[in-house]
């Protein structure tokens, strides 16, 4: 789904949550997963002025999870190891997000490149 | 409507978060509480969250802001009914709640700042009102 304001950040939750439900996610690996979304979406927005993003569900033998890749063409980020360190910030702010997401999810990958964009792909496993 | 209701209780404001915020929401309930607080004087600041499943940075720098200038004016916040998903997830997310009081329901909320601010000085007629949610 397209994301461009910040009116759209509650549906693309809301959005994530049914796919969430539909594995029979737990509770708190729900609000995990959709927190951390929630940290991608907004920085999408705020640094990128929005972007696309796809919502899948993967298995891995007997496990399924949720599988969010926020894709955006927005500058990109300079120094990527320095973006993920908790307090990090070119927005004056707390610079917790990415880390954050991090954290709060099973697998986290970032790809970026100046000038063109940035990828961010996230999987929370159901029972991860 | 793109407010949420604060409702006056004694030397207190509660604030019943229903719905998840969306950003222009939570900046009115900022604006606006900081607003009530001085016109009302009040004393205390409860914000109930029980009904909010998901609270992220952006929230969690809402609810530090609204306590931070309320201690400006002088007055206590407390949040109350975090759900513990919730509580779980923002500790792992590493946001630090700083000033901000937490309590498990309204009325606990309501002892909490009320023990707060009987150490502070007394109060000439305590008006007890009746809420029940
Ligand atoms: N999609 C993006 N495009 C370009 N730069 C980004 C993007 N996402 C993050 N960044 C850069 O990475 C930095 C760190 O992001 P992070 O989400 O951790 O912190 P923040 O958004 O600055 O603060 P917080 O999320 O705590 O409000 C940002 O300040 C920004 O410079
Ligand atoms: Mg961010």
């Amino acid at each position: 789904m397209q994301v461009e304001k910040d009116q759209d950040v509650v549906p693309f939750r809301n959005r994530v949550k049914e796919f969430a439900v539909k594995i029979k996610m737990g509770l708190v690996n729900q609000t995990k997963l959709i927190t951390a979304a929630s940290e991608l979406v907004r920085n999408m927005l705020k640094y990128a002025n929005g972007g696309e993003i796809e919502i899948e569900i993967i298995s891995r033998g007997r496990d399924n999870g949720v599988k969010l890749t926020f894709k955006d063409k927005g500058p990109g980020i300079l120094d990527i190891k320095l973006a993920m360190q908790d307090g990090y910030s070119t927005g004056k702010s707390l610079g917790l997000g990415l880390p954050g997401a991090k954290r709060l999810v099973s697998e986290f990958d970032i790809k970026s490149i100046l000038g063109q964009g940035t990828t961010i792909t996230v999987i929370k496993w159901a029972n991860g | 409507m793109d407010r949420i209701p604060i409702l006056r209780m004694g030397h207190f404001l509660l604030v019943t978060i229903q719905v998840d915020l969306y950003d222009r929401l939570a900046l009115n309930l900022e604006a606006d509480l900081v607003q009530m607080v001085s016109k009302t004087s009040a004393q205390g600041v409860l914000i109930d969250i029980s009904a909010v499943s998901i609270v992220d940075s952006f929230m969690g720098r809402i609810i530090g802001n609204i306590a931070s200038m309320c201690k400006i004016m002088d007055a206590h916040t407390v949040v109350v009914g975090m759900q513990p998903a919730v509580a779980i997830t923002l500790i792992e997310l590493g946001l630090p709640l700083k000033g901000v009081y937490t309590a498990l329901d309204v009325q606990k909320g309501m002892n909490l700042l009320t023990s707060m601010i009987g150490s502070q000085g007394e109060d000439e007629d305590e008006e007890e009102d009746d809420f029940d949610s």
